[in-house]
This record gives structure tokens, sequence and C-alpha cells, in this order.
């Protein structure tokens, strides 16, 4: 059994249709990656399994159990973790502050207290400016923070939204060398990503969405050297 | 969150400070006017309802412009249970300093609390869906809704003639325009203080608790906090019933100052009222508890400066309200504490 399985998901916003007909499964300690252009749905999907968006049709099934209906703090509960679009941090509140209501869900004080020591270590950054507000962090900075704060939550599976969005060339190598350690430490990974190259070199599968349908699927490495994809996603050929 | 012998400290020293005002306060009154006693109270009043409308206003970020309804129940309910109770207890309406007495009015606080809490709930459940105007267009619409039932109420019924009314019609005889003239006035600078006092508490061991960060994560962003496992309506909720109670709390403790009679007239309680504790949430900075107390003091002083220029009251803090917008935008403190600032003063001192 996979630990995600969508099938047939439509969603709209108002009279638009954005998402069709959408089927996609990830597997347990997978990085899997839907990729395609502005508009094409890609957050849309992420927004509908963490329970943000609700679905007009189809099925969504996580770990046996079903998502539909369910509000966001529940989902949350069962494992899924969402690093929203834009990052989303508190700015107001301090890098610790951020850190500490990622674990929000969960009630287990020296598990969180170790979690958080953790989070310090894998991200320096956020060990140095832990009394800061979050606010005056860069935005490589920010990100880190954001999938830190998803992580404090321990889920089965992260929610990645655009973790490369607006960030220098330099920083983005370092985000997903940070996405593949996750990974390799057994966090299940959905990324959504523009920034086609990057996501298909880290991920093992992925989809392509075009104006809300999964147009291919298959794995990274064939998607990256297929025609269609180096043409309209890559700018290569 | 960690509980650090300081933290402990910390959050007991407000308490401790008020209640030490409130004592020192109990035992000047005999050498305080009436006029001192009278302002010392109204700024009392004003630190409730301004710290109160912070947890709303200031923690999570909602905009809720009809505090003054919920402090207009808070008073009826109050004045119903001591006004009643007094019929009961001693067969007439006049403040006793008795045990019996002042029991009976520590339980009409808790009351008036209770029932502003509870219409709190009611209002709060459907319209905190909403966000920003449209919330705030419920609000104002429910603390006038509020004000109006009260103007167009029948005449206070005395027990004697209760009979004469069916029950069903006896809620509905709240003492129109002037509201219960005849009601005792048990309140005393120490009954006020001491609410102070746990008001700042509530107020900040609340902000300083995984709860309240949930309801700061509401104010920053609400879809963030959605992705991390807030139940950012339940919190909504909670924070509106929570301020409510102790808008109610405000709202006894005014029903029942010196001099009651006039107290608990439905004008007391109209939309400028609601706009003055807005004032001193966003002068004070959203969010910070010390700054709302601050403004609070700061405002309640400016309107008996300006006592004799009554009618430009409204001019004098809309300007002040303009000019702290422009030079600084997130109020006295921002979401800073008092403390904070001063610490920071401080170490720029020594360098």
């Amino acid at each position: 059994m996979s630990l995600l399985e969508v099938r047939g998901l439509d969603a709209h916003y108002g009279a638009i249709h954005a998402l069709q007909r959408v089927d996609l499964t990830v597997e347990k300690g997978e990085i899997v990656t839907l990729i395609g252009s502005n508009g094409a749905g890609k957050s849309s999907t992420l927004r509908v399994l963490s329970g943000l968006l609700r679905p007009t049709a189809g099925t969504v099934t996580f770990d046996g159990r079903s998502l539909i209906g369910l509000a966001p703090h529940a989902i949350v509960r069962l494992g899924i973790a969402h690093a929203p679009e834009g990052r989303g941090i508190f700015g107001t509140l301090t890098v610790k502050e951020n850190l500490e209501l990622g674990a929000y869900s969960r009630s287990d004080r020296a598990g969180i207290r170790a979690d958080i020591s953790r989070m310090m270590v894998r991200f320096p950054i956020l060990g140095e400016r832990a009394g800061q507000s979050a606010g005056t962090l860069s935005g490589g900075e920010q990100q880190m923070l954001a999938v830190g704060r998803a992580l404090m939550a321990r889920p089965k599976l992260l929610l990645l939204d655009e973790p490369s969005l607006g960030l220098a060339p330099q920083i983005v190598q370092t985000i997903f060398a940070i996405i593949r350690e996750i990974n390799q430490e057994g966090v299940t990974i959905l990324l959504v990503e523009q920034n086609a190259h990057m996501a298909l070199r880290v991920a093992h599968r992925g989809y392509v969405l075009e104006t809300g349908e999964i147009k291919m699927t298959d794995d990274a490495r064939v998607l990256a050297a297929s025609d269609e994809v180096r043409k309209a996603y890559l700018g290569i050929g | 969150m960690v509980t650090t012998p300081q933290a402990v400290v910390r959050s007991l020293l407000p308490l401790a400070v008020a209640v030490g005002v409130a004592v020192g306060l109990e035992l000047l009154l005999g050498l305080l006017g009436f006029y001192a006693q009278k302002i010392l109270f109204d700024i009392g009043v004003n630190i409730i309802l301004a710290v109160s409308l912070n947890m709303v206003n200031g923690f999570t970020g909602q905009f809720s412009i009809g505090h003054a309804g919920f402090m207009a129940l808070g008073a009826y309910g109050s004045i119903v249970v001591t006004y009643y109770g007094g019929y009961a207890l001693f067969g007439d309406v006049m403040m006793h300093s008795t045990v019996t007495g002042y029991a009976l009015y520590f339980v009409s606080i808790l009351v008036g609390g209770v029932v502003a809490a509870g219409a709190g709930l009611l209002v709060g459940l459907p319209s905190l869906r909403l966000r920003g105007d449209y919330l705030a267009i419920v609000t104002l619409g429910f603390g006038e809704i509020i004000r109006v039932v009260l103007q167009v109420s029948q005449p206070v019924l005395e027990p004697s003639e209760m009979a004469a009314v069916p029950w069903y019609e006896q809620p509905w005889h709240l003492g129109r325009s002037l509201g219960f003239v005849h009601s005792g006035s048990y309140n005393t600078l120490g009954w006020t203080w001491t609410a102070v006092a746990v008001t700042l508490l509530v107020a900040y061991r609340l902000r300083e608790s995984t709860h309240g960060r949930a309801f700061l994560s509401i104010r920053e962003n609400e879809i963030a906090a959605e992705s991390i496992g807030v139940n950012t309506t339940r919190y909504k909720v909670n924070a509106f019933v929570l301020a409510a109670f102790f808008a109610g709390v405000a709202g006894s403790l005014f029903g029942h100052q010196l001099g009651a009679g006039t107290a608990s007239r439905p004008e007391e309680f109209n939309f400028m009222k609601s706009f003055e504790v807005i004032i001193m949430v966003v002068l004070g900075g959203m969010g910070s508890i010390s700054g709302a107390a601050v403004a609070a003091v700061a405002l309640t002083l400016l309107t008996e400066a300006l006592r004799s220029f009554q009618d430009y009251r409204m001019i004098s803090y809309s300007l002040l309200l303009v000019i702290v917008m422009i030079l600084r935008p997130q109020g006295l403190f921002g979401t800073h504490e008092i403390w904070h600032l001063l610490a920071r003063f401080r170490r720029k001192g020594t360098r």
C-alpha cells in the first residue's frame, strides 16, 4: 500500500477548474516532485492534501485513512506537514518560537526540546539566530526555518511548496541538499517546484502538471531526459 | 514552554505589584478625595478593557470593535444579581458592607463576566469565520444592537411588581435609557485593582503559554498557523470569549461604581466607548500588554485633563492617533513589552 494515494481529484476556485482528475501516488521513503508552470495546479494539489482546499471530487488516502473532509489541524496530527509557498514564517516571533510552534501538534516536551537542538545543528544559522525575530532572517534562512518548522511536527510526509522561490542559486543548492538529507533520514517528501531542473535531480519520481491535469509521470531521470520536459520546463533543445 | 523560576517570578510580578497598588489604594482611600478615587477607578476599568481587547485585536490579529457591548452585558448581568439578590438577602438594594454583601458582589462580577463570555461565544462562532473588515462590521453591529435593545427595554421591576408580569417578559425590564437607577455602589478601588491584577496576569500567562503562541501564530500568518496544526477557528473563538469575559468584569465594576445611579445607562456603552478602547490598544501597540495598560492610563488622564473641552475630546483622540500612526505605526511599544524596551535602552546606555 502506498503512503499517499490520490485518485480522480477535482478542485475548483469558484468557476475555475484548478485540478482535473489528478491521480498520484507517493511511496514510503520517496521524493516525488510535481513540476509544471505557473497556475498548473501544483500548489492547489498540496493545499488539498493538507486540508486547506476542499476538493470537489476524488479520494485522498494517507496511510490507509481518507483525508477528505478533515480539517488542516487534524491532518497535521496524522503526519502530514506542509511548508507553504512563500515560507509563511511568523515574523515577529523569534526563530526558536517558530520552531516550538512547529511542534504544536505534539505534546512530548522532552522530545520537542531534543528536536529543537537537532534543528539547530542541522541548520546552524537557526541556532545562531535562535533569539532573533524570524522576520529579520534572509530569504534563504527563512526557507530553512520553514522547512525546520515543518519537520518539528515529525511528519511521515513533508509537503514542500516552491522551496527555491526567490532564492539565490547558491542557496537553492543548499536547500536541495538539505531536502535529500531529510529524505535519507526517512521522511517521505512531496516537492512542488517551478525549478524543474533541480527538482528532477533530487527526486525519485516526477509528475508533470499542465492546466490542472497530469500530463506525464515517470522516473525523475527519464522525465529529465524526455524531449517534452526538456523543451517545456528545462529550456533546452 | 519551559517554566524557569525567573519566568514564574516575572509572571507573578504584575499580580504582586497590582495587588500592592490595590491594597495601598484601599488604605489611602480615606485620604483620597472622591475625584481622585473616580479617576483611579476609571483608569482601572479602562486597563481591563484595553488589555482584554488586546487579546483579540493584538494577540490573534482579528479586528473587533464591539467591546462596549460585552461591557454592557457584564454591567447588566451583575447588576441584576446584586439588585434582586439584595432584595432577597437584605430586603433592599442598598450596598451592604458585610461578608454576605461582598460575597454577593463577588458572585455578581463573575456572573457579569460569564454573561458577556456567553454572548462572546454566540457572536464569535458564526462571525469569526469572517476576516478583517467583515468581522469589524459584525462586532460593531453587535455592540450597537445591545445598546439599542437596552434602551428600548421596559422600566425596572421591583420584586413586588414581579407577579403582575409574565415570567417571559421579566428579562425585558432593564430600565430603558436610565438603566438600574437604584443599584448599589458595591465597588471600591480594592475590587477594581484586584481585577486589574488578575486581568494582567491572565493576559501575560496566556501569551507565554502554548495556547498564547497559537493566538500569535494566527496573527502572524493564518495559513501557516493552520498548516502547523492550529485549529484557527477554535482559537479565534477562544480569544473572543476570554476577552468578552474580562469586558464583562469591567462592566460589572463599572455598573457598581461609587454613585452608581447613572452608571448603567445604555448611553455609557455606545460606539464611542468601544472606539476609545480600540484607540488604547492601537496606541499601546497591538499585542503589547503593558502597552495597552500604559495607553489606558494615559488616555484616561488625557480625558480628565481635557474635561473642560469635552466636546473636542474625540478630536484630540483622533489627532493623537494620526500623529502616532505617522511617527510610530506599530504603536508605543509595538509587539514588545515595556521591560523589553527598557532593557534595550539600558544596554545602549552602557555601551
